[in-house]
């Protein structure tokens, strides 16, 4: 009853190829755009912005970029840490040699650079599938978090800890402790939208559809006339491209300080792999949901058992632990396609409701 | 006439009783937040709990026997961080405004996460105190206004080993042609010592080896097979968690000698070199503070918190290494703030005024004896520039057989001049690079 397409006709191919075709999603995505630009940051204070909205919108970027490759090309990495640290880093290097640069290009710059390193550490792909290369990934992890902490040129041979100088965007301080929260949401946000559009549109098209033969059978692919070679690394690319932003953004305007090893560790690969596994794979949405429950479920946990039930902070820590871990069990049982999946059949029900049969 | 004075007596009944609401709403705090970071969770948890222990049963203790500070109790709230830098930014911003005093002052506990409030605090004007650790250059008290990280930097303490060590061999002129090698944990923290070990070395003629241990610090044969290969004649070592403990075994498996080597004063405590067993008998560790449980305040703290069932560990744990320097901690935190009700003459203090009771800390030996800490540490001052202190620091050495650390050296005072001058040149670095001008103190 509530959500049904019935009546919505398509009159021409523009209608038929819009990005929402459904009356009910157009509403829905409205009223959070709604939300999100008009509302949060009139209402945002720092520790929304700090512990709840920026690490959601950071891991949702990097979730999208690592489920293009492992979601919709099947390119199972577990490099995604190194690479936010190439965009960490690259963003540091180019901010300091170029400090007229305005953020908005640091920051999709630093994205290309984390694109050529990710190309780079994407050749082994055509030789080596599955496990094996979630290994040869793995050692692009270790490598580039040993690199940065090594080799003092990218950090400018001071503090291995490198710090995000104070930028502004349009007049409005985006990066260092002055900047507002809600300058900071709306610089994100920006990012945010605009590359989401972009994915939702990539993945739909020629270029995304490769990727999805590729994943699905690469031999049927190749027979098909789509070429392995430059289908998986444009995939390598893009999906490098967006967690270099992540990285960049994580640096800037998240935690404005980062130590390679410490912020970019293999557990920041695992975390967000975990993340686009609960989420969805292979599914836009399914980043946004599987960023939200890695990143806000600990921080909702904690807000639940210590600031409400008034539970030892330690005690809380070590539930916490075992509640996301079986959560993480059940979802995948529950729902092995993910959160994405669940979504989508919640919306068939809704379609019958009240009338189920 | 009649209607006039009843009016006067409902405005005069009025303004009574408003008098009495704004009275009551002035009226003190029903508590002070003191916020703790802490990891009792994770790689860095055996070094954390003592801390965190100690620096909650200080407090507690206080809230007991004087109903907290001035009257009023303190809150000690904790918050698990895991030594995890984005965990510890949530909790520092969930917790900033915390009870009606908001956040009175942040302890990170780890260099990483000290850095990364640094800007931060400054902002919102809530003093850290990173008591030994952190951000050397924040010793400069004119760039970093909220920062302290008194008694003693990395790089005084640095200095203090070369001293020690030149001392052992009999002195200065015969440091040339030695070789120190300094493993470290391989992060922002471990290196902090390197730049001064290079300026002296460069200074007396020794050479310096840099053996860098990646977090956490489980697996060390490579390093300490370079050490073999090396034959190092001091080693010195920047750990923190389990790295400390691996590299003493290790050590001990070389048999280097175990009074060749330092650890910093995060690399001295029981847990590092208890599971060494008797083969650590000797390893040194720089302090700032006596070790034991002979003091007048641990037996306070085990007549009011433990003896009511109230202590955050075990009683036997009471005066480690630690232990004692979280209460260091609370002690410091406890006079600034007495200081800022001093100076500012109100009890409803926040952040920045205990800034200033952390820039007024001056305490002699007079002082600690009120505190019931005879002999514990050496008298200190902070002042508006400088928020070191330089305290000398001093050398223990364990006895396995006896299980307990012993002080061993004199008060070794710091290069002062070597240190000073590379503070002052990091600080301007750092004011240059965000926009600070620096404040006069005058």
């Amino acid at each position: 009853m509530l959500y049904r397409e019935t009546g919505q006709f398509k009159r021409n191919y523009a209608a038929d190829q819009q990005l929402f075709p459904i009356f009910q999603d157009k509403i829905l995505l409205a009223a959070i755009l709604v939300v999100a630009l008009a509302v949060i940051p009139f209402v945002i204070n720092d520790y929304w912005s700090k512990a709840i909205l920026l690490p959601f919108m950071v891991y949702a970027l990097v979730a999208l970029g690592l489920n293009i490759l492992v979601g919709y090309c099947g390119q199972i990495s577990l490099g995604t840490g190194g690479f936010m640290a190439v965009g960490a880093y690259s963003s540091y290097k180019l901010c300091t040699a170029f400090p007229e640069l305005n953020l908005i290009f640091v920051i999709i710059f630093s994205g290309g650079c984390t694109a050529a390193v990710g190309v780079l550490f994407g050749l082994p792909s055509l030789r080596i599938k599955g496990f094996y290369l979630a290994v040869a990934t793995l050692a692009a992890q270790f490598f580039l978090i040993w690199m940065f902490n090594k080799v003092p040129w990218f950090y400018n041979y001071e503090m291995s800890q490198i710090t995000a100088p104070p930028r502004e965007v349009f007049g409005f301080l985006v990066s260092g402790p002055q900047a507002e929260p809600a300058a900071q949401y709306l610089f994100v946000l920006g990012f945010i939208i605009v590359f989401t559009w972009i994915a939702l549109n990539l993945v739909r098209g020629r270029i995304g559809r490769g990727w999805m033969s590729i994943r699905d059978m690469d031999i049927a692919a190749e027979l098909l006339g789509i070429r392995p070679l430059q289908t998986k690394l444009l995939a390598f690319a893009v999906s490098s491209f967006y967690i270099g932003m992540g990285g960049a953004i994580i640096f800037h305007i998240w935690l404005g300080t980062v130590e390679a090893t410490e912020a970019f560790d293999i557990l920041q690969s695992f975390f967000v792999l975990f993340a686009i596994i609960i989420g969805g794979l292979g599914s836009v949405l399914g980043s946004f949901l599987g960023a939200a429950f890695m990143a806000l479920m600990p921080v909702g946990l904690k807000v639940v058992l210590v600031d409400w039930i008034g539970m030892v902070p330690v005690t809380a820590k070590h539930i916490e632990f075992m509640l996301v871990g079986s959560l993480i069990i059940f979802f995948l049982i529950k729902e092995p396609h993910g959160l994405a999946r669940m979504w989508q059949i919640t919306k068939e029900k809704l379609r019958l409701w009240p009338f189920p049969y | 006439m009649r209607l006039t004075k009843a009016s006067i007596a409902i405005a005069a009944a009025g303004v009574i009783a408003g008098a009495a609401w704004a009275e009551t709403a002035r009226a003190d705090y029903d508590a002070y937040t003191v916020p703790n970071l802490v990891y009792r969770t994770g790689a860095y948890a055996p070094n954390g709990i003592p801390l965190a222990n100690g620096f909650i049963d200080y407090f507690n203790m206080l809230n007991e026997r004087d109903g907290g500070i001035e009257g009023i109790k303190v809150d000690v709230v904790e918050c698990e961080t895991g030594y995890n830098t984005k965990v510890s930014v949530e909790c520092y911003e969930n917790l900033k405004n915390e009870g009606q005093s908001g956040a009175l002052v942040f302890n990170p506990h780890s260099t990483g996460v000290t850095y990364a409030l640094i800007p931060k605090a400054s902002e919102d004007k809530i003093p850290i105190l990173s008591m030994g650790y952190g951000r050397t250059s924040a010793a400069d008290g004119t760039v970093f206004p909220y920062i302290f990280n008194f008694p003693a930097t990395y790089w005084s303490q640095a200095s203090a080993f070369v001293k020690y060590v030149g001392e052992k061999e009999g002195g200065m002129e015969n440091l040339k042609g030695k070789k120190i090698a300094l493993v470290f944990h391989n992060s922002a923290y471990g290196k902090e010592p390197i730049k001064t070990l290079e300026t002296l070395g460069a200074k007396y003629g020794f050479e310096l080896m840099l053996l860098p241990v990646d977090h956490p610090g489980q697996e060390q044969k490579a390093t300490w097979l370079q050490v073999r290969r090396g034959k190092p004649d001091w080693i010195f070592m920047w750990g923190w968690g389990v790295m400390n403990q691996v590299a003493i075994k290790e050590a001990a498996a070389i048999r280097f000698p175990m009074d060749k080597f330092i650890g910093v004063w995060w690399s001295g405590s029981e847990n590092d070199v208890a599971p060494a067993g008797p083969a650590a008998n000797g390893y040194l560790a720089g302090t700032m503070h006596a070790p034991g449980a002979d003091f007048e305040a641990l037996n306070e703290i085990k007549a009011h918190v433990y003896a009511k069932g109230n202590g955050a560990g075990e009683e036997g744990r009471v005066g480690e290494v630690l232990y004692n320097r979280g209460m260091l901690e609370a002690i410091f935190t406890a006079e600034a703030m007495r200081n800022a009700i001093k100076i500012h003459g109100t009890k409803d203090i926040r952040g920045e005024h205990v800034r200033d009771g952390f820039e007024a800390i001056d305490l002699k030996e007079a002082d600690f004896d009120r505190l019931g800490l005879k002999n514990f540490m050496k008298p200190i001052k902070i002042t508006c520039e400088d928020h070191e202190g330089g305290g000398p620091i001093a050398i223990q050495q364990w006895d396995a057989a006896a299980g307990k650390w012993n002080i061993v050296s004199e008060w070794i005072e710091p290069m002062h001049d070597v240190v000073r001058a590379l503070v002052k040149e990091d600080a301007a670095a750092y004011a240059k690079e965000n926009n600070i001008t620096p404040r006069t103190c005058s």
